[in-house]
């Protein structure tokens, strides 16, 4: 029988290595699998790479991994944030190494990892500093960057709702980078709310499917809180 | 020089927007600034928003007390979702940017080159973080990118410039700036004047922006 229940955080993260490239799904707080990243300070993998859209916010989720000084490397679009102190010190003071990427060419690189793809061009970037050193090429007169996929080694993603089989429903704008990134990486866990039996998840409606899935973790709810914005004025 | 007009208000510019955003348009508002046009666009308009991080036909803030931070804009700025609309994820929503299917993008700007070079991800100055988003992506993929700006910095420099200094967001990309003087389109023969506030003359107006103007 196929079940990708693991019993607890700890035993859905076990073996993570040092060196692993972990992708993080979550866009601000949104969809950002705290009870996973705190699962994965308390196993204490080290010298990581961490894929994620932003560099963390607050102290929680994200930053409090960064403030552990496990992070060697982070490869996200947007770390400056109002609330991003703990990626600000890092960062200015060397500690944190810095791959910025446009947005939807991280997505698409995680997604191009996902599908097999050796390399796509975009447009996105020609012409500006993050584009440097990149191989272009002009198709049917448009300009066009070179970008490779992004591989990792495991997917810590925050899903809804899951089943025995791993199938994946999100929540809202919480889903952002979690199907591209259950796709790109060896190992995909996911935390969801609830767990349901086998059929009980509509085949219509299921957002990732199970064989990009290797393990669900049920977690309580916790309603995400705000992150990045500026205090009000 | 004699100050007889006044600059637009955040509020009157975003209306100078919204009107023309066209009826059935599809549309993504840059974060800052922009946000600011979805409060003018006209009730009898259907206009569909467009949010990066994963939603079509976003609607308004939700009331106090009703936020739900698992449904925020790209700003990480609670809103709510239109019936009809929908949530996608990253992939599929940036391939909504970049595969042109985006009518009209209004993002902020640093500097606007004549030649509608954008620059509005990154000040370049030592120590200062990096962050670029969607900017780059939006910036290139919509059909028409529109900038919305002050015309000159709190110094009083012409953010419409020959050649950008600051770091470049995309090449070629900006159709139509909106400021708080005058609106202005980027043409294959240079800036031409759509308008300008009352009061101000084409003449200062050339002379704000240091580059010829169309009329």
């Amino acid at each position: 029988m196929i079940n990708k229940v693991a019993s607890s955080v700890a035993q859905a993260l076990e073996g993570i290595p040092d060196g692993a490239t972990v992708m993080i799904g979550g866009f601000g707080t949104a969809g950002i699998p705290n009870e996973l990243i705190e699962g994965l300070i308390a196993q204490g993998a080290k010298d990581l790479t961490v894929v994620n859209n932003n560099a963390g916010n607050g102290d929680a989720g994200l930053a409090a991994l960064l403030a552990t000084g496990r992070v060697r490397k982070i490869i996200c679009s947007f770390p400056r944030q109002a609330d991003s102190h703990v990626f600000d010190a890092l960062y200015r003071s060397g500690r944190l190494e810095l791959e910025l990427v446009p947005q939807g060419n991280l997505s698409e690189r995680i997604r191009a990892a996902g599908a097999g793809i050796g390399a796509f061009f975009t447009p996105t970037g020609f012409g500006t500093e993050l584009a440097k050193g990149k191989e272009t090429r002009e198709i049917n007169g448009r300009h066009y960057v070179l970008e490779h996929p992004i591989h990792g080694d495991v997917a810590l993603i925050k899903a809804e709702r899951g089943d025995r089989w791993g199938n994946l429903t999100y929540r809202k704008t919480a889903r952002n980078f979690g199907p591209s990134m259950a796709m790109a990486c060896k190992r995909t866990i996911a935390s969801v709310h609830e767990v349901v039996e086998l059929g009980a998840l509509d085949p219509e409606t299921i957002v990732t499917p199970a064989i990009f899935v290797s393990q669900i973790v049920q977690v309580e709810r916790q309603a995400t809180q705000a992150g990045g914005l500026k205090k009000a004025a | 020089m004699s100050m007889t007009y006044s600059r637009r208000t955040k509020d009157q510019l975003a209306a100078r927007v919204a009107q023309d955003i066209p009826e059935g348009a599809t549309v993504n508002l840059g974060i800052g600034q922009p946000t600011l046009v979805a409060n003018h666009i006209p009730p009898s308009r259907e206009v569909l928003l467009h949010s990066e991080n994963g939603l079509l036909g976003m609607g308004p803030a939700p009331a106090a007390g009703q936020e739900d931070y698992d449904l925020i804009n790209a700003g990480k700025q609670p809103v709510t979702l239109l019936p009809g609309g929908s949530y996608f994820h990253h992939t599929d929503s940036f391939a909504m940017m970049r595969g042109g299917h985006l009518d009209i993008c209004v993002l902020g700007a640093f500097q606007v080159s004549a030649r509608g070079d954008l620059a509005n991800w990154h000040t370049g100055e030592p120590g200062a973080i990096p962050a670029v988003g969607g900017a780059m992506d939006l910036a290139v993929g919509a059909r028409q990118t529109w900038v919305m700006m002050d015309l000159l910095t709190k110094q009083g420099a012409s953010k419409i410039v020959r050649e950008c200094t600051y770091p470049l967001t995309g090449l070629a990309c900006v159709k139509r700036i909106y400021t708080d003087l005058a609106t202005l389109d980027v043409t294959p023969h240079g800036l031409r004047c759509v308008d300008r506030v009352d009061g101000l003359s084409h003449a200062e107006l050339e002379q704000l922006v240091g580059l010829p103007v169309q009329a």
